[in-house]
């Protein structure tokens, strides 16, 4: 046992970006099936949640022997209540990719029933929103790593971004269905599909609005970003 | 250090520090200080041995007074008086600001005497008013029901911790209007310290408390503003879950993380 704070807060800053990689992964593996329908990519975001929800256990303890052992103050503390905060965000975001994994799953079986499988009209707004939802997660893991909170705030403003897109997806989804009625029986999941985007993306937006926390000790949640 | 130092205003100072510095003969102990010290609340100082606040409190009372070769420029106000002043009697000011060091001081007398020493040096000879008051401070230092029955049995029977809080039922006897305290629970175990941390939590808002500690978890624990000394000068004075969450600068960042010190 280490009775070196620093190292302890080393380690725990290791764990805790081990676990944003894996977490990264999920949600590149989660788009790119959605782009390419793929069940078998989608299957290996579902199996890779359980090694997710073990490095959330472990990061969890981390925190728990830091605080514990070492009473930590001021930018220790910070650092400690901010790794509890983004560890379980960073699950959540991991149990979203895998709820976006399932919708894939889904539409291949309904692919398989319907009359007409080939034509799913996909919305052209997935894309961007999948380019911002990705974009702001690695921005995440950068702002971390490099204790950059200018990039951390960089990242709440994209939120909008995504907001707007998911607004535009549930509009092209209606004009699609207008113009061919048969395109209806995908609309749940493909909405659901972007609401799960959606959702990682303000997962993300919370984990750099504590971010800013760690590194100004300044609260922003319930501040204008813009300002 | 050379940066200005952090410092936040208080609304109602009973304790206005300005340009404090301190010389043992040519040597600076204490480099301009300009603070306010709240009334009825726990004022922490902390910092590395040897930073001046052990220094820093014994002004107050002017406990100082009696090293040869010290001197001491700028202004020490109590209440708005300066305590510098030709005209201030010391033994009211030390009335008026009492103190518990480090290690307990009890008289080698009884209990009760110890409790109504500084009343019989004030001429109060009235038995009731005496017994009162032994009453009423030994209840105050939370000691009272642990002693009721042996009043006047010899104070140096009790333990560390007992003593530690027959020397602040002492101080609170004379109705101080500030108890300065310097590392009273460094000599304690822990639940005699938790004690004396119940205690002072406890006198808070009746007495204004200034403390010294190394220990940075009683200060945290313990006080509403922390004021953190190095080498001499005042780096950072606010509140204390501020100074601990969000120190402003990284001097005092440093110290209580421990990446020095």
């Amino acid at each position: 046992m280490t009775t070196d704070i620093r190292s302890s807060i080393e380690t725990l800053k290791q764990h805790l970006i081990y676990l944003g990689t894996v977490v990264e992964e999920g949600i590149k593996n989660s788009i790119k099936a959605v782009r390419t329908l793929d069940p078998v990519l989608a299957a290996e975001v579902q199996a890779a949640d359980s090694k997710i929800n073990a490095l959330e256990v472990n990061v969890e303890e981390d925190c728990l022997k830091i605080l514990a052992l070492h009473q930590p103050v001021a930018s220790d503390l910070r650092f400690v209540v901010t790794a509890l905060k983004m560890n379980r965000e960073l699950e959540r975001i991991g149990d979203l990719a895998v709820k976006v994994a399932d919708k894939v799953i889904l539409l291949n079986t309904v692919q398989k029933h319907d009359v007409n499988p080939d034509m799913i009209i996909v919305p052209a707004d997935f894309e961007p929103m999948f380019a911002t939802t990705l974009s702001m997660f690695s921005q995440l893991l950068d702002a971390f790593v490099n204790e950059d909170s200018d990039l951390a705030y960089r990242i709440l403003i994209q939120d909008d971004e995504v907001d707007t897109a998911k607004r535009h997806i549930r509009k092209q989804l209606d004009e699609i269905a207008r113009k061919d009625p048969k395109q209806q029986v995908y609309h749940t999941l493909l909405l659901s599909i972007a609401r799960g985007l959606e959702r990682i993306a303000d997962h993300t937006t919370n984990t750099a609005e504590d971010i800013i926390y760690m590194l100004q000790g300044r609260i922003v949640r319930h501040e204008d970003h813009l300002l | 250090m050379n940066s200005q130092p952090s410092i936040v205003a208080i609304d109602d100072p009973i304790v206005q520090v300005k340009e404090l510095s301190l010389f043992y003969g040519q040597s600076q102990a204490l480099f301009d200080l300009t603070f306010d010290i709240p009334r009825h609340q726990v004022t922490a100082l902390i910092g590395p041995s040897g930073c001046g606040k052990s220094t820093f409190i014994r002004c107050i009372n002017r406990m100082n007074d009696l090293i040869d070769g010290l001197h001491t420029t700028g202004v020490i106000r109590l209440d708005g008086n300066d305590i510098f002043d030709r005209s201030v009697d010391v033994i009211d000011l030390r009335r008026r600001v009492g103190m518990v060091f480090q290690k307990s001081n009890p008289f080698p007398k009884s209990i009760y005497e110890n409790v109504i020493f500084g009343m019989r040096i004030g001429g109060v000879t009235e038995k009731p008013i005496l017994d009162e008051t032994v009453e009423k401070s030994l209840r105050r230092a939370a000691l009272w029901d642990e002693v009721k029955d042996r009043l006047h049995d010899s104070a140096m029977g009790l333990s560390g911790g007992q003593m530690q809080r027959l020397c602040i039922a002492r101080a609170i006897a004379v109705s101080p209007e500030i108890i300065l305290m310097d590392e009273p629970c460094s000599a304690l175990d822990p639940k005699s310290t938790a004690h004396i941390e119940n205690l002072i939590r406890d006198l808070n808002g009746e007495y204004t408390i200034i403390i010294v500690t190394h220990n940075m978890q009683q200060a945290s624990r313990i006080s509403d503003y922390t004021a953190f000394l190095y080498e001499g000068e005042l780096i950072e004075f606010g509140e204390t879950k501020k100074v601990f969450t969000v120190p402003v600068k990284k001097a005092t960042e440093d110290y209580i993380t421990g990446r020095f010190g």
